[in-house]
C-alpha cells in the first residue's frame, strides 16, 4: 500500500532516500538542506535498513565518502545548498571520471559566494554544464513538487547505476521547504553489491577490480573520454523528461524548471483567462534537455519566455534547441528573490508579444 | 474554493504549526493543500510567517504576493501583511499588543483576544488554536470532525490526551471572534 503523508521536501527526499534501499548518505549541514540529515539522524535507518547516516567534518571528506562507497558498488548519496555544492565539485569529477554511480541533492540557495539562504536556481550551470573539471556530464534532475523530490530520488538511483553516473537532483529552497501532500513508496530491499567494476574483493581466477580516475597515457585517457561521451549521446537519446501544459495550440511558450515552474504556470493560467493562448514547457531532466521539443514548438510559436530564479542560465539552452527559428527572451529574479506571476505575465506581454 | 492564507507573528506564538494543522485537516478533507514557511534570516530575528493553501485544485505557486485571508499576531506582522490581502478578502488580527487599528476599507476585518483567552484557560499555549477556532468561525472551510483529525496527525501519540483542550480551544476562538469591519 502507498502511504499518504504531508511532509517537507527535505524530509520526503531523506526518507525516499531510506526507502530506496540506499546503503549509505554522507553530509554536512548547510540551510535550506539540513532538514535532510535531520531527518535521517532523526529515523534512525540504521536500525531500519541498516542504512549508514554520518555527518561528515566537512562537505570534501562527505563527497569523497560517497565516492568511496560507490566504487564498492554501493548506492550511496550526499546533499548540500550551493556554497556546499562547490566544495564537492573535485569529488563529483573524480566519481564521474571513475565512472561510479551516485546520486547527489542540491538544495539551490541565492548566490555567489555565501549568498544568502532563500531560494534560488543560479547552479543551473554548475549542475548541467559541469561544475568540476573536465569533459563530464551529471544527469540533472529538477524536481517541482514534494512528490517528484520523492519520485526522483528513485529514478536518480537508476539512472545512476543503469549508466554508472553521477546523477543530480537540483532543488531548491522552495522545494525543500515547503510541505504538500505526498505519496511515499514501499520500502525497497537493499541489495548486496555484486558488479564486476565494484571493488568488493578479488574473487578466485578474476582479475582485480581497480577504482580510478587517473590515466598517465594521453592515448588511455582519450579512451575514456571516448566512453563517456557515448554513454551521453546514450542518455541523451532514452533519458529525456519533460512536462507540457497547453502547448497544442500556443501561440506563445513559457519555460521554467524546478519550483519557479510552479510559479510560471499561476502565470500562465492568469494569461489564458486574458484570453492569450500559453502553453509552458518545464523541463523535468535538465541534462538531458529537451531539445527537440522545444525545436518542434518554436515553428508553431511566435516567442518563448524562459523564467528563473537566476540572470540567464537554461535560456542558453533553450537558443541552442531553438537555433532562430523564433524569439527567446529570459525573465529572472536573482538573489534569493522570487518571481511573483504578476511580473511574469507582465514580462511576457512586454517582452514576447508586445516586443 | 481556493483559500490562501498568510499567518504571521512572533516566533513561538504557534505561527507555523497552526499553518500546519489547517493543512492537515484540508489533506483530512481531501483537499489539495501547500504549507509555506519564512524560513529566511526573518525568522531569526524573531517574527514568523508562514503561507497555507487550502484548494479543491491543484495548487500551481505555493509561494504568493496576496491572500484571501491575513492573520496577523503582532504590529510588524499587521504592518507588513495588511496591504496584501486581496480587495474583499479578510483580515483577522490579535488584539493584544497591537499599536493601531487596520486601516484597509475594502476588506473585511475580525479581531479576537486569544491571547486574554488563553490566560482565562489558565493556557497560553493553546493561543494559537484559538485563533485557528476565530478564522474557521468566520470561514468555515474545514468541518471539526477534519481538524481533530488533522490534529491526531501533527501532535505525537504522547500529546493525544491534549486533543480534548485543543477542541475546547478552537470553540473557544469561534465564540469570541470579533467582527470589526464587513463589506456588503
Amino acid at each position: 500500500m502507498k502511504e499518504l503523508r504531508l511532509m517537507k521536501g527535505n524530509e520526503a527526499l531523506a526518507e525516499a532516500a531510506i526507502r530506496a534501499g540506499a546503503d549509505a548518505y554522507f553530509g554536512y549541514p548547510i540551510t535550506p538542506q539540513s532538514e535532510v540529515i535531520e531527518y535521517l539522524m532523526a529515523n534512525k535507518p540504521e536500525e531500519r535498513t541498516g542504512m549508514v547516516v554520518l555527518q561528515a567534518e566537512s562537505e570534501v571528506a562527505a563527497i569523497n565518502m560517497v565516492y568511496g562507497a560507490a566504487g564498492c558498488g554501493k548506492k550511496a548519496l550526499t546533499s548540500s545548498s550551493s556554497p556546499g555544492m562547490s566544495l564537492k565539485q573535485e569529488g563529483i569529477s573524480y566519481i564521474a571520471g571513475a565512472e561510479l554511480p551516485c546520486v547527489l541533492v542540491n538544495v539551490v540557495r541565492g548566490g555567489p559566494g555565501l549568498g544568502t539562504i532563500q531560494p534560488s536556481q543560479s547552479d543551473y550551470f554548475q549542475s548541467v554544464k559541469g561544475g568540476g573539471h573536465g569533459d563530464y556530464k551529471l544527469i540533472v534532475l529538477a524536481p517541482s513538487s514534494v512528490q517528484e523530490s520523492v519520485d526522483y530520488v528513485k529514478l536518480a538511483f537508476e539512472l545512476a547505476f543503469k549508466y554508472r553516473t553521477p546523477v543530480m537532483i537540483q532543488s531548491d529552497g522552495i522545494i525543500g521547504q515547503m510541505m504538500e501532500k505526498v505519496e511515499l513508496f514501499e520500502q525497497m530491499p537493499r541489495v548486496e553489491p555484486d558488479y564486476e567494476w565494484a571493488t568488493i574483493g578479488r574473487k578466485e581466477g578474476k582479475p582485480s577490480t581497480f577504482v580510478t580516475s587517473l590515466q598517465l597515457q594521453a592515448e588511455e585517457q582519450e579512451k575514456v573520454n571516448l566512453r563517456l561521451q557515448a554513454k551521453y549521446r546514450e542518455i541523451e537519446k532514452n533519458e529525456v523528461l519533460f512536462e507540457s501544459h497547453y502547448c497544442e495550440d500556443a501561440d506563445y511558450l513559457l519555460t521554467a524548471f524546478g519550483s519557479c515552474a510552479r510559479i510560471t504556470r499561476k502565470a500562465m493560467e492568469m494569461a489564458r483567462a486574458k484570453g492569450i493562448k500559453v502553453g509552458l514547457l518545464r523541463p523535468q531532466t535538465l541534462y538531458p534537455f529537451p531539445t527537440e521539443e522545444f525545436n518542434r514548438l518554436a515553428g508553431q510559436v511566435k516567442g518563448i519566455l524562459c523564467v528563473e530564479m537566476n540572470a540567464g542560465q537554461m535560456v542558453e539552452d533553450v537558443r541552442l534547441s531553438v537555433n532562430g527559428k523564433t524569439k527567446v527572451e529570459h525573465f529572472g529574479r536573482f538573489g534569493g528573490m522570487i518571481p511573483n506571476p504578476d511580473e511574469i505575465l507582465n514580462a511576457l506581454e512586454q517582452k514576447i508579444i508586445g516586443g | 474554493m481556493t483559500e490562501e492564507i498568510i499567518i504571521a507573528g512572533f516566533g513561538g506564538q504557534g505561527v507555523l504549526s497552526m499553518g500546519q494543522i489547517l493543512c492537515y485537516s484540508g489533506v483530512m478533507q481531501n483537499k489539495e493543500v501547500s504549507w509555506m514557511p519564512s524560513y529566511g534570516p526573518e525568522m531569526r530575528g524573531g517574527t514568523a510567517n508562514c503561507t497555507a493553501i487550502i484548494s479543491d485544485e491543484q495548487i500551481s505557486s505555493p509561494v504568493l504576493n496576496t491572500f484571501d485571508t491575513a492573520i496577523v499576531l503582532n504590529q510588524p506582522s499587521m504592518d507588513k501583511f495588511e496591504d496584501a490581502v486581496k480587495p474583499g478578502g479578510l483580515l483577522i488580527y490579535e488584539r493584544n499588543g497591537m499599536t493601531r487599528k487596520p486601516r484597509r476599507t475594502d476588506i473585511n476585518i475580525c479581531a479576537i483576544d486569544a491571547y486574554d483567552a488563553s490566560v482565562k484557560m489558565n493556557n497560553t499555549k493553546v493561543f494559537n488554536m484559538i485563533v485557528i477556532g476565530g478564522f474557521l468561525k468566520i470561514r468555515p472551510i474545514i468541518d471539526m470532525e477534519n481538524v481533530i483529525k488533522g490534529l491526531q496527525k501533527v501532535l505525537p501519540e504522547r500529546y493525544h490526551h491534549l486533543i480534548p483542550l485543543n477542541e475546547e480551544a478552537i470553540n473557544k476562538g469561534m465564540e469570541i471572534i470579533t467582527v470589526e469591519h464587513k463589506l456588503n
